[in-house]
């Protein structure tokens, strides 16, 4: 118990903030913040599994996150029939001239000798393979667009629930991860973070402009919802008497009949979006509960054990006979495949798919600085570190504009430099993420709650 | 005829904005590549550092302009660039008192450097930011063209318009002058190779008596003269944007890295690769095969390898090629 008193109070600080935002804020803000969070926990706890277990460097989260949205989208959007009759064909054309492409390219690697002459003919296949892909997919890429393309223009998807798209996320970005692993892993750290991040910049570029796919930046709205929708809560017998019995005393202080239907009615609308939170809210703390028991057990598990050595001695590990390629290769494609079910939850929660909302800044920096913050290595301290990150990141604007008043407030109000700060509120927040990071790095490198190691 | 219509298409369209794009990749690469070699880690700082500079230039331009200073023709940015210059210096000198030097001093492995950088990296965005706001400046006066489209066409009697920015030919010369200083400082004063000396085998330099905090002060000298001049250039030939001077730094390493990561020859030749690859393979060609085919082969598509969206998906292509085959880039070799 003792021994765990710093991860307790750092968590309950963390509750206590959260509820002060709803007690101050609203409930709404409050909600939404730690839905966020617990998204937040999950992609910090994937890219903890690669730091924090294997040492390894992954700046591609942002392609692993996107890729998990894309599964929300394939999952659960409804098949358009048009589309499919009309160019479904060719794509599906596509897909096997890439498979048997990948399978001729194989067999070349394992039948025949390293040499400049096969290097070369695989060069020049694959760019044959593209040419040829290219002239196949045009036409059923143009007819996919043209139909309706205001509302759909794209192939769909499979039209089951969302919820679905989780474990497919997962498997999704598993498979990009496989594919960069093979890749990339064999480069030195520095090489892999800038190889990573480039290729995720790649992830994005294809999900941004391939509109059959995904509708590009056309976005994807209104994909279905694991909770209930907030109108026909409202509408709902027992979600008002639920609301009534809450809120009794509140509504019986009110003598007039219409005043307090009014107000029951106000205080309907507000609790239906905040169950709508909650129902969210209890489905991303399962899977957060469930990641950090699984996460658990295989960090204090023999091979967690030996994650931890290749991590410290490479060599050493190499020479007991760990097999260090494969063991980089699992990790990397089970960290990615947990920041997968991060992207198709965000997308879930949302309820629409934006890829240009992508940012590297977002999706892959700020959750470093959540990992390297909460303390990597330690499945707590990185939930922890997105916990408090990303209540940074929202709150941080208000915590601004406070200083900023109280520094000022000596000026008059409309003093130019006052109204310049004020208006440049919002990127506070970088300059506090910074900040932040560069005092942990310096003052406590091994984060909030730093790794521990027990030997028994 | 037809065939000198193909050339200017291709002059116009191709080469000259990729040689000015070339030019502005390579200072930036050979910043990161400087950085990488002497200090030793990968900044991810590097396009939010340009555009701190490039800030401060376009700062004390306007201040220029409001006295009513100008040179005529050319750009007034050019006068502010040794402010923009020296404030860039104070500021990456001042980051590095009180960033870099613990873990240098510590001797801590470059994946820290690097995660420190990303501190540093979110710091000046927001710096930057703050002091002019995320919106687009522009900050070019003087002539816009020294060729003008319709000009060349009246002149020559030719089809195809060629034409040509003032701020490409700067971008240029400016290019070409500030390398050959470079590397005739690398090269042939004791200062520059002791630098060579330090990046090469730096326990050997410290033995033969050369001093590293000075080698790490003029590093981040020269870092500062290119971060500054590069991010000013590409200003002003597109505009100033801090979230483009962020997305830039990505070619930037795939510039560095292609050239061979620690190596300043290879780091300018990377940006002309990286540069005229992405031009080349996201033209479209129909025109140029309408001049030089005869009219029964005229293509009927675009003729374009891939689309224009991709630009950035080519040089990232090229990058992971290279990493793949030569991880030390295409000019390996010594470093430095």
């Amino acid at each position: 118990m003792r021994k765990n008193l710093n991860v307790i109070a750092a968590y309950s600080i963390m509750m206590v903030l959260i509820i002060l935002v709803g007690i101050f804020q609203s409930w709404n803000i409050a909600l939404s913040i730690f839905n966020m969070c617990l998204i937040s926990a999950v992609m910090t706890m994937g890219a903890n599994i690669q730091w924090g277990y294997a040492g390894l460097i992954n700046f591609g989260i942002m392609g692993y996150t996107a890729l998990g949205g894309l599964a929300a989208v394939i999952i659960s959007v409804d098949p358009v029939q048009e589309a499919w009759s009309a160019g479904g064909f060719d794509i599906l054309m596509c897909v096997w001239l890439i498979v048997a492409l990948v399978l001729i390219i194989r067999f070349i690697l394992k039948n025949f000798q390293n040499s400049k002459v096969r290097n070369y003919s695989i060069a020049a296949l694959i760019v044959s393979g593209i040419i040829l892909i290219r002239f196949t997919a045009e036409p059923g890429i143009e007819a996919i667009e043209d139909i309706n393309p205001a509302k759909t223009g794209f192939l769909g998807g499979f039209g089951l629930p969302i919820i679905f798209s989780w474990i497919v996320g997962a498997f999704f970005a598993g498979g990009l991860a496989f594919i960069v692993g093979k890749v990339a892993l064999g480069l030195r750290a520095d090489y892999l973070a800038i190889a990573t991040l480039l290729i995720s910049e790649i992830v994005i570029a294809i999900i941004k402009h391939e509109d059959w796919l995904t509708r590009g930046v056309k976005n994807v709205i209104g994909l279905k919802r694991p909770a209930p929708y907030e109108v026909d809560l409202q509408s709902t017998d027992w979600f008002i008497t639920l609301v009534e019995k809450f809120n009794s005393g509140k509504l019986n202080l009110i003598s007039n009949f219409s005043d307090r239907q009014a107000e029951l009615n106000q205080l309907v609308i507000e609790g239906s979006s905040v169950f709508v939170k909650l129902c969210y809210s209890g489905l991303f703390l399962i899977v957060v509960i469930i990641l950090l028991i699984i996460t658990q057990k295989a960090l204090y598990s023999p091979w967690g054990r030996m994650m931890r050595a290749i991590r410290d001695n490479e060599e050493a590990a190499n020479a007991m006979g760990k097999n260090v390629v494969k063991q980089h290769l699992l990790i990397f494609i089970l960290g990615s495949a947990i920041v997968g079910i991060a992207g198709a939850m965000l997308v879930t929660q949302d309820g629409l798919f934006t890829p240009g909302s992508y940012r590297p800044m977002r999706y892959t920096f700020l959750i470093w600085v959540m990992v390297i913050v909460g303390g990597s290595g330690n499945n707590f301290g990185a939930i922890l570190g997105g916990f408090a990150v990303w209540f940074l990141w929202i709150e941080a604007a208000p915590i601004a504009l406070f200083l900023i008043n109280f520094f000022t407030a000596g000026m008059s109000e409309s003093h130019a430099l006052k109204i310049h700060l004020i208006e440049s509120v919002p990127y506070f927040r970088f300059l506090m993420m910074g900040l932040g990071l560069l005092l942990i790095m310096r003052y406590r490198p091994k984060g909030i709650l730093p790794e521990k190691i027990e030997i028994k | 005829m037809d065939i000198l219509n193909a050339l200017i298409l291709l002059l116009n369209y191709i080469f000259i904005p990729a040689l000015t794009y070339g030019s502005q990749l390579a200072l930036g690469a050979i910043f990161v590549t400087l950085i990488y070699g002497i200090l030793r880690f990968a900044n991810f700082a590097t396009g939010d550092m340009m555009s701190f500079g490039t800030m401060v230039t376009i700062l004390f331009t306007w201040y220029f302009q409001s006295l009513g200073i100008s040179l005529g023709v050319l750009p007034t940015a050019l006068i502010a660039i040794p402010f923009g210059i020296l404030f860039m210096i104070i500021y990456m000198l001042s980051i590095d008192k009180f960033v870099f030097k613990y873990y240098r001093v510590n001797k801590s492995p470059p994946v820290q450097f690097a995660m420190v950088s990303i501190g540093v990296m979110f710091v000046t965005q927001a710096v930057v930011r703050i002091i002019i706001g995320p919106s687009d400046q522009r900050f070019f006066d003087g002539e816009k063209f020294i060729i003008k489209a319709r000009e060349f066409k009246e002149m020559t009697g030719l089809n195809e318009g060629l034409a040509l920015k003032s701020t490409q030919v700067i971008t240029v010369l400016v290019t070409i002058v500030l390398v050959s200083l470079l590397f005739w400082f690398l090269n042939k004063t004791k200062t520059g190779k002791s630098m060579k000396a330090y990046s090469d085998n730096e326990d050997l330099a410290l033995l033969s008596g050369i001093d590293p905090k000075k080698i790490v002060m003029i590093t981040w000298i020269i870092a500062g003269i290119l971060a500054t001049i590069g991010g000013a250039l590409y200003g002003l030939d597109k505009s100033f944007k801090p979230f483009t001077y962020f997305n830039n730094m990505l070619p930037i390493f795939a510039a560095a890295i292609v050239g061979g990561i620690g190596n300043p020859f290879g780091a300018f030749l990377g940006g002309y690769v990286i540069a005229f690859s992405e031009i080349f393979l996201t033209y479209a060609y129909k025109k140029f095969f309408m001049y030089i085919l005869p009219e029964s082969m005229e293509p009927e598509s675009l003729v374009q390898l891939l689309s224009t969206d991709y630009k950035f998906a080519v040089s990232f292509s090229i990058l992971v090629i290279v990493l793949l085959y030569r991880p030390s880039g295409i000019f390996k070799g010594k470093v430095l």
